[in-house]
């Protein structure tokens, strides 16, 4: 049974397409062409986490960390690692101070995070029930059926703090218990999972590592509440995703552990996945619902809750994908336990995506009350380039800029809240110095303009006139009465939209404003952008002492608005000039200034 | 004409699938996936198709068709390139990807060639945030992508 050595490749999405597939083939043909198939596994994996080193290969038991592999990379592997019984040193992770041999130990971005939601991910074959098992899988599921009622299940979930991971942080063990409490012929639970908070993929990485987590927790939500069908609405983006789930769907059928009278207790209970179809307002819950019934997804006036008035107006639990995959191991491990990680304000931990100006891109899972400061700097490994930090935002276009003075904020829900942004559900975009901040809230209002459903005015009329005014600012023409009647709008959107999409879309405007007032002032007032980002407000001009007059520039440009003889100093044509950059990344000298 | 006509035709498979849904509540969405799965997007006629199979008024279908972005209703390039348009991407210069991309090709975004080669579309995050800016041609994904490898990587589809 046991192997001489297991070959774990990442099968994550960002791996998958760096050709993790055909690493993987790579890695089980050298196998069988240098003898050692009996004694190696190759397995394919959950996403790692560390995404930027990409794509990854990790060999136990010497917990080898090899990065950035290349299909021809296999045979060497095979016959250094395995066959000799060396580590290959120039594929090994390589930190910052050059020092090779790096374990997943050693690895400063695994150091600060602890795993609940991903403790699968990245150590089973997702395809395989048996390796979920093997890891605890189903001992809730089991404990559930025969051990606990659907009180001591509650009970439990209450001691442990579990809030809904999906952006709001309401209590699971409320939802969970209005459900139950409703009366009702027909109850249904569902898994939010259409992600849709753009440069954020926990859930997804989530399904497609450890897709039998979340069906375990399904199951035993529906033992608790009294339900016998669940749906998964995933995003038909996540095709990985989806096909990972199929399989675990189908596996746990055949073991008995969903379909009819589950191990044997009588009790029923499927699955049916449904599809999103790419709309953000369908992460709201009741437009979630509105899309599994087959209709545009526009949400309605709560209450009702869904917990009592949900899916077919009958009671319905919905989480999201991330809340799902805590349950099983706190009814493994107790409430209690949970309930001692984190904070006292919010329990267990949270996984984000971390992405944008940062060295280390990945996701990456901590305990609740880690500080920004140690996610960005001890895991993500600081700021790409040698650029300075600017802000981080959290919760998407939901949420707000932080900037360096709140570095040291312990993250939860509270604290994030108060700091005008929110919790969100994990995405973490760091920005830089070159990153206009203007722009940046134009980027999140235009997406959510074009995701607002339509359905109430607040959030259809405002977006849209505070999407014309960041236009009107990052085109110059901004005046300062701009900025007061964006606060008066935002205001209102907060207070009159119907959901959540409208409620928080003002969001990066409001709190971009609040810390970054400057920047606007240096739009309206001196018509700059210090990033250099907004077209209309910069200029490209050339140094004449710094210009050699090698005519790069000059050919490059796709307008021919540089002009010049060889060796003399050129010009631009600002009249002419597109503001493409082009000139400004050939010239090879400095020479070229942006104002 | 007769091309058009033969596009529409269902295949035997997409035919028991509408059957096997047609009873379940809320069946709309799923089969016009399967209808987009099959011919790359949603026509005219595979609508009224839809309706009469559902028995669903095609004001609903087109409801819902429109409401969504995953549906298209023109049909995409032999090519689709999707350039991902999620917030890593964005501050990575996918944007400039977009204009680099639209220059290239002379279409706009959700434009076709006109030899119905390409056709480009903007995405919400293909979840491929580490690999930022990245694009998408035919489920093949490309990342850290550069302006200046754009050309290099079309002319690999041409």
């Amino acid at each position: 049974m046991a192997f001489r050595n297991y070959i774990l490749v990442c099968g994550g999405t960002a791996c998958e397409s760096s050709k993790a597939n055909a690493i993987y083939e790579a890695l089980l043909a050298e196998c069988k062409a240098q003898g050692v198939a009996d004694e190696v596994q190759v397995l394919k994996t959950g996403c790692f986490g560390f995404c930027e080193q990409g794509p990854i290969v990790k060999i136990l038991p010497e917990d080898s960390f090899y990065v950035q592999i290349k299909p021809e990379d296999a045979k060497e592997l095979i016959a250094e690692h395995v066959v000799k019984g060396r580590e290959v040193k120039r594929l090994l992770y390589t930190k910052d101070c050059g020092r090779k041999h790096a374990r997943v130990e050693d690895i400063e971005f695994y150091q600060k995070q602890f795993r609940i939601v991903l403790r699968n991910c990245g150590f089973i074959d997702p395809e395989n029930i048996e390796e979920y098992i093997a890891r605890e899988g189903y001992v809730a599921l089991e404990k559930v059926l025969f051990e606990m009622s659907s009180d001591d299940v509650i009970a439990e979930l209450r001691t442990a703090g579990l809030r809904g991971r999906g952006g709001a942080g309401f209590p699971t063990w409320m939802k969970w218990n209005f459900t139950r409490q409703a009366e009702s012929d027909q109850k249904f639970i569902v898994v939010n999972a259409d992600e849709g908070d753009p440069g954020a993929y926990m859930d997804r990485s989530t399904l497609e590592g450890d897709p039998h987590s979340v069906l375990e927790a399904m199951i035993i939500a529906g033992k608790t509440v009294g339900s016998n069908q669940g749906y998964i609405y995933i995003r038909a983006e996540y095709p990985l995703a989806i096909k990972r789930l199929e399989i675990a769907m189908a596996q746990a059928r055949e073991m008995g552990l969903l379909g009819k009278n589950i191990l044997g207790s009588g009790f029923d209970f499927d699955i049916e996945i449904r599809l999103g179809a790419g709309a953000f307002v369908c992460g709201e819950e009741t437009a979630l619902l509105a899309s599994i019934e087959g209709k545009r997804g526009m949400p309605v006036p709560r209450p009702p809750f869904p917990a009592v008035k949900g899916l077919w107006g009958k009671p319905t639990v919905i989480n999201n994908v991330e809340t799902w995959a805590n349950i099983a191991m706190i009814i493994v491990k107790g409430g209690d336990w949970f309930s001692r990680i984190g904070t006292a304000d919010s329990s267990g931990t949270k996984v984000f995506a971390l992405t944008g100006k940062i060295r280390n891109s990945g996701l990456v899972e901590v305990p609740m009350g880690t500080t920004l400061r140690e996610i960005i700097y001890d895991i993500g490994g600081g700021i790409a380039d040698g650029k300075e930090f600017k802000a981080v935002q959290t919760g998407g276009p939901s949420g707000g800029v932080i900037t360096k003075e709140y570095l040291d904020t312990p993250i939860d829900f509270g604290s994030l809240t108060k700091l005008g942004s929110m919790m969100g559900s994990g995405g973490m975009i760091i920005m830089d110095e070159d990153d206009c901040i203007v722009d940046v809230a134009k980027f999140y209002l235009n997406f959510s303009v074009d995701e607002s459903c339509g359905k109430c005015s607040p959030c259809r009329i405002g977006g849209r006139s505070l999407a014309n005014l960041l236009e009107k600012i990052s085109k110059g023409n901004g005046e300062l009465a701009d900025l007061d009647q964006m606060i008066e709008i935002g205001e209102a959107m907060k207070k009159a939209s119907l959901c959540a999409l409208g409620q928080t879309a003002p969001n990066p405007i409001l709190s971009s404003l609040h810390y970054f007032r400057d920047e606007y002032l240096a739009h309206i007032v001196d018509k700059k952008c210090p990033a250099g980002k907004c077209k209309s407000l910069i200029s490209y001009n050339i140094l004449p002492d710094k210009c050699i007059g090698c005519t790069a520039c000059a050919r490059k440009c796709p307008v021919a608005a540089i002009s010049g003889e060889r060796r003399e100093v050129h010009v631009i044509d600002q009249a002419a000039c597109i503001k493409c950059g082009v000139c400004f990344e050939t010239c090879k000298f400095g020479a070229i200034e942006v104002r | 004409m007769s091309i058009m006509k033969e596009e529409n035709i269902f295949s035997k498979e997409l035919i028991a699938f509408i059957e096997e849904w047609k009873e379940k509540p809320g069946n709309l969405i799923m089969v016009l996936h399967r209808v987009q799965e099959e011919f790359g997007f949603i026509s005219r006629e595979s609508a009224d198709k839809v309706a009469l199979m559902l028995d669903m008024p095609l004001a609903t279908i087109y409801g819902v068709l429109s409401f969504y972005h995953f549906f298209k209703m023109v049909k995409p390039g032999e090519h689709n390139i999707q350039i991902c348009l999620g917030t890593a991407c964005y501050l990575k210069g996918g944007d400039a990807l977009v204009d680099e991309l639209t220059n290239l090709l002379g279409i706009e975004l959700g434009g076709v060639t006109e030899d119905g080669k390409f056709s480009l579309e903007g995405v919400r995050c293909v979840g491929c945030c580490g690999l930022a800016p990245v694009i998408s041609i035919g489920g093949e994904v490309f990342g850290k992508v550069t302006k200046d490898q754009l050309p290099g990587i079309i002319s690999k589809y041409n």
